[in-house]
């Protein structure tokens, strides 16, 4: 099945043509390097508030090293240096004003590999509101706790055992669970970088649902090698290659037309 | 740009086909012979393996079993029946020496020399009239009356009752005197002579009489010395080991502190004892043979071994546990106290009690800093002078007495059970850290 076909296939619900929507976040000319080794060079790319941008490209291309400077977790590697800008609302997340916890806070990410802390379903979800202060009392959190695992899907299936470990669940339930466990300090903008490679396709069209009813409420930017996935969920796609961003469009554009010949060669297939 | 599409399809060379079939690699004789061969070698390193095992069990059974064997008895003491008149004028006078003799006499009424009622003296232990004055304290009712106590027995009356004198040898060379012997047979005939369980082992201090001498002031030296390195050791090592793991940044001066963490857990003992006698009772002036200063010198010893197995159970904990707190905007000691020290507590327990235990078992520092004293009184406080297990030991090993030979065994039993139940202790928490999760 080409990717076109799937295209159609799955007609998705926002058939709106793109009208030009307020960027969320802003990056212009970011490079990175880890060391010596460069990573990124120079990446301009906007991030429209409440769609879903796919970073797309070949492995080592620079996307999840892209989508951890959105939220700053490049600070925790070693030798790992970032330039340019990046915005989010207008305000220079490496700026003195934005702490990168409140960032974090802010921008929250869910990662390839689903990572509970080894604690308990309603522990994981509360952790974040607890250490925030968003909820005051134990009612507050409950509430808190439920939204966010309704939000997340996983509400019916975790309702009658909050207390056993996050660690028990499957690998799709545990990547709800962490989805969940972002959502619940209530972000802005929510980073994925591959979240359904672990999975199994089951779990991986529940999450793909998932993303596409997050989106009403929050921005969301998804790293994927799968194309398919990036067609389905995504509003907007960009190609990465080599530390570079090729193109950056539509996602519709970019699959049925792209303009670059090596996007057309990464999406049907024949290197990547 | 299509060079470089083209390059990458294009430089795979078609892989070697090789005839599968009858005529296979795998199928051949030669193949069957090299499996065996492999098979082979697998059963020996599993018998080898097996057999240093079993070598291994042996020397520990070996090895306990004779220390239990030789100190098993220490844990009994004999004691002397008497049948005592006590005076009040004598006992007003604090004399409680003459009715104990008095008492001993009238059971050998036969013996009425000067030479052969020392020898009769001689039975009783230098402490017994000790004991007579702690049960009159007890008792003040039993002064002017006559009693049935029984009192404790010299160590070679106590080593002849539990068979540790060679009876066939003649007198010269056994040791202990005929005179001696008869009058322990005598009482051993009347039913005068029993045996109970050795109390005094554990609750009095050092003494130079054997029957007299117990551990009591070493294990509770022991303890203090032990709660001065933890109280130190711990929170210092978890913290340095959370500092250098989690925070600090990795360049050379962190390199060079990691190194010599390293080097200080391989350098011998004793010279953290010379340090200790320079630094602490040299430079500070504390005072010797104390727990408070052998603490400090132990902590010193076991907190690179602390440093090290904390250093290492940090870093086993999974990094997407670090990401997964940080990504929700935990900051970086949220993130380590919440979640990366608890899942990193068993080990470090673990590295704790082993260095609590090494601790535990060490002489050589503690002999630089005085603690190898004779100390009789039970020390009750961190300045107090104390001595500690294994070097109680060390000094019951030295004493010519028969009857230290089994105290020695025997107090080596006791440091060995102290650590089984460290050991012990570590497993229990291990367990209890392990299930809340």
């Amino acid at each position: 099945m080409s990717i076109r076909s799937q295209l159609k296939l799955r007609p998705r619900a926002d058939q709106r043509p793109a009208a030009p929507v307020a960027a969320k976040m802003v990056a212009r000319g970011v490079r990175v390097s880890y060391g010596a080794k460069p990573a990124l060079k120079g990446i301009d790319l906007d991030i429209q508030e409440n769609r879903v941008l796919a970073l797309i490209g070949p492995s080592g291309c620079g996307k999840s090293t892209f989508l951890r400077c959105l939220n700053r977790m490049n600070d925790t590697i070693e030798g790992c240096r970032v330039e340019g800008r990046i915005t989010l609302d207008g305000e220079d997340v490496y700026g003195r004003t934005i702490d990168p916890v409140q960032l974090r806070a802010r921008v929250g990410m869910v990662f390839q590999k689903p990572n509970p802390f080894p604690k308990s379903i309603y522990d994981n979800v509360a952790y974040g509101p607890r250490i925030h202060g968003l909820a005051s009392g134990r009612d507050e959190l409950d509430e808190v706790v439920q939204t966010s695992l309704k939000r997340a899907g996983l509400w019916a299936e975790v309702r009658e055992r909050l207390r056993e470990p996050g660690t028990s669940l499957s690998g799709g339930q545990q990547q709800r669970l962490c989805i969940a466990r972002a959502i619940a300090v209530s972000p802005e903008v929510i980073l994925m970088d591959e979240p359904c490679s672990a999975l199994d396709p089951i779990a991986t069209a529940h999450i793909e649902e998932l993303i596409d009813e997050l989106r009403a409420n929050y921005t969301i930017v998804i790293v994927t090698h799968n194309m398919q996935q990036a067609a389905r969920v995504s509003q907007r796609t960009a190609f990465f290659h080599l530390g570079e961003m090729v193109e950056c469009d539509d996602t519709e554009e970019i699959f049925t037309n792209p303009r670059d010949e090596r996007t057309q060669g990464y999406i049907t297939g024949r290197y990547g | 740009m299509t060079d470089l599409i083209e390059r990458e399809t294009a430089a795979v060379p078609p892989a070697p086909v090789r005839a599968a079939g009858p005529r296979s690699h795998y199928k051949g004789e030669a193949f069957a012979r090299r499996l065996r061969a492999r098979h082979a070698a697998e059963r020996r390193f599993r018998r080898a393996g097996a057999a240093a095992v079993a070598v291994a069990a042996l020397m520990l059974v070996l090895l306990i079993g004779s220390i239990a064997a030789r100190g098993a008895s220490a844990f009994w003491e004999t004691r002397i029946r008497l049948e005592v008149a006590l005076d009040p004028a004598e006992v007003a006078s604090g004399n409680y020496t003459a009715p104990l003799r008095r008492a001993l006499h009238a059971q050998f009424p036969q013996v009425t020399d000067r030479a052969g009622r020392r020898v009769l003296n001689d039975l009783l232990s230098s402490g017994a009239p000790y004991e007579l004055e702690a049960m009159v304290a007890r008792d003040p009712a039993m002064v002017g009356t006559v009693r049935t106590v029984w009192v404790r027995a010299d160590d070679e009356i106590d080593q002849l009752a539990k068979g540790h004198y060679r009876r066939d040898l003649p007198e010269g060379e056994r040791g202990l005197s005929d005179a001696k012997v008869a009058a322990a047979d005598a009482l051993a005939a009347a039913g005068a002579l029993a045996q109970g369980f050795n109390t005094t082992l554990f609750t009095a201090g050092d003494s130079r009489e054997p029957e007299q001498a117990g551990m009591g002031g070493a294990i509770v030296g022991s303890l203090l010395t032990l709660l001065v390195t933890m109280l130190l050791s711990v929170p210092v090592g978890i913290a340095a080991a959370v500092y250098l793991e989690e925070f600090a940044p990795k360049n050379r001066w962190t390199g060079l502190i990691e190194v010599n963490i390293n080097n200080l857990a391989a350098v011998p003992s004793i010279i953290f004892g010379l340090l200790g006698l320079a630094v602490f009772l040299g430079f500070f002036g504390l005072p010797r043979s104390a727990p408070l200063v052998g603490g400090l010198v132990m902590a010193l010893m076991t907190l690179p071994v602390i440093i090290i197995a904390a250093r290492a159970a940090l870093r086993a904990v999974p990094p997407s546990i670090r990401d997964a707190a940080l990504a929700i905007g935990a900051s970086p000691l949220q993130t380590v106290l919440h979640h990366v020290l608890p899942l990193a507590l068993p080990g470090i327990l673990t590295g704790t009690i082993i260095g609590m235990a090494r601790a535990l078992g060490e002489t050589a520092p503690l002999l630089m800093i005085g603690m190898v004293a004779f100390i009789v009184d039970i020390p009750h406080g961190l300045t107090d002078s104390a001595t500690v297990l294994p070097v109680q030991i060390y000094m019951w090993a030295d004493s010519p007495e028969r009857a230290f030979t089994e105290r020695t065994s025997a107090a080596i039993l006791v440091l060995l059970g102290f650590l089984v139940l460290l050991n012990g202790v570590a497993v229990i928490l291990r367990r209890i850290f392990e299930r809340r999760w």
